[in-house]
């Protein structure tokens, strides 16, 4: 692991706690995962935090896991451009959970979450214009979930 | 032209109303670029100069349909863009035609998927299919051939009387019209003209074909 990324999971381990269900180490890459409650604050401190400094979001999407209890995994890939390290966060959200928005922190999260929302169904909170990005709008039903037949329903 | 014939100067040409809207129809379709995919390059490749399709044939892309008389739908049209298709498509003034240049127009292709319109044809009426993934662009110049065929068989002038007892072998049939790649098949006059040139030999001339330029291959 990389020494300041090692820094970045030891100053998430000791300001959240409990809070941090698991650090993951797979080819070279990071992830962490943590309890949704803590996302909004969480995604604050890597963003301003001198040791973690990731001032840029790379990715905000989701997965869908359908048999699982929580069924999204709600996932942020972050990069810090003084530092030169990545990081991965996950969160698991139920079907009808809301998420807090990250837009007050990153404004590229916008269309991101929009297309999360657009694709997933995922209810970002606090987020300003939450429509459809890439179906159209009058679309129903939310594709990239695995219930939702590949062919679609025919127009 | 029966009894007019030899009736005026040689300057003067006497023809059919529906012939000389026909002509003009096809000597002068505009299309508009409906691009959605990866085939509107090749559909590009016919008016650049290389082949050089357009000019000769008096077509010139146009961006408004307002300025258009065949759209040339090139590419996989999504459930999103067919709304827009569909817009356009009305937008444009008669008379109109539509070339669906490519599978993913024709019938959606492999994306058999939840965002692909299965066929171009389901919103817009479509006059000439061009197969291919994407086609080249000789079989893009093929298709316009053909609508070229379809439009000079339109009728304008008592259009709404059958069509019996009509000459209507006037119409060109592109099937018979020597193309790049094309190989001709022997007629009875191919072979006669064989038969007859006093060699001992009576083999039989390699099927014609055209080369790339559009000479003959005189084997």
């Amino acid at each position: 692991m990389q020494d300041s990324l090692q820094i970045v999971v030891d100053r998430v381990k000791n300001r959240f706690g409990d809070a941090v269900l698991s650090v993951v180490e797979f080819r070279d890459e990071i992830t962490v995962r943590v309890k949704k409650e803590d996302w909004l604050e969480l995604h604050r401190f890597l963003r301003d935090d001198s040791d973690t400094n990731f001032a840029m979001m790379i990715d905000e999407t989701a997965a869908d896991y359908p048999l699982r209890l929580e069924r999204f995994d709600v996932i942020t890939h972050l990069l810090s451009l003084d530092k030169r390290h990545r990081l991965r966060v996950k969160t698991a959200i139920g079907e009808n959970d809301p998420i807090p928005s990250l837009v007050p922190l990153w404004k590229t999260a916008n269309w991101l979450e929009r297309e999360t929302y657009d694709l997933f169904g995922i209810i970002f909170t606090g987020h300003p214009d939450l429509r459809r990005i890439l179906m159209p709008e009058n679309w129903e039903g939310y594709p990239l979930r695995k219930d939702y037949p590949v062919e679609g329903y025919d127009i | 032209m029966g009894l007019l014939e030899g009736k005026f100067e040689s300057n003067v040409v006497t023809t059919t109303v529906d012939s000389l809207i026909n002509w003009s129809h096809k000597a002068s379709m505009w299309p508009l670029i409906m691009g959605t995919a990866c085939c509107a390059i090749e559909m590009m490749a016919v008016g650049i100069s290389r082949f050089d399709v357009l000019e000769r044939w008096g077509m010139l892309y146009r961006f408004s349909p307002r300025q258009s008389d065949v759209m040339i739908v090139a590419g996989t049209v999504t459930k999103k863009m067919a709304p827009v298709v569909k817009t356009i498509y009305d937008q444009m003034s008669e008379p109109k035609w539509v070339i669906a240049v490519g599978s993913c127009a024709i019938s959606g292709n492999i994306y058999n998927s939840y965002s692909t319109l299965q066929g171009v044809d389901r919103v817009v009426p479509v006059d000439v299919y061009v197969p291919g993934c994407p086609p080249n662009p000789e079989a893009i110049s093929y298709g316009i051939m053909e609508l070229q065929r379809i439009i000079m068989g339109d009728r304008h002038i008592r259009k709404n009387i059958p069509l019996i007892g009509l000459n209507t072998s006037q119409v060109p049939n592109t099937h018979d019209v020597l193309k790049p790649g094309h190989i001709k098949t022997p007629t009875a006059q191919d072979y006669a003209a064989h038969l007859d040139d006093g060699s001992d030999t009576k083999t039989l001339n390699a099927p014609l074909t055209v080369n790339r330029n559009g000479h003959k291959d005189g084997k």
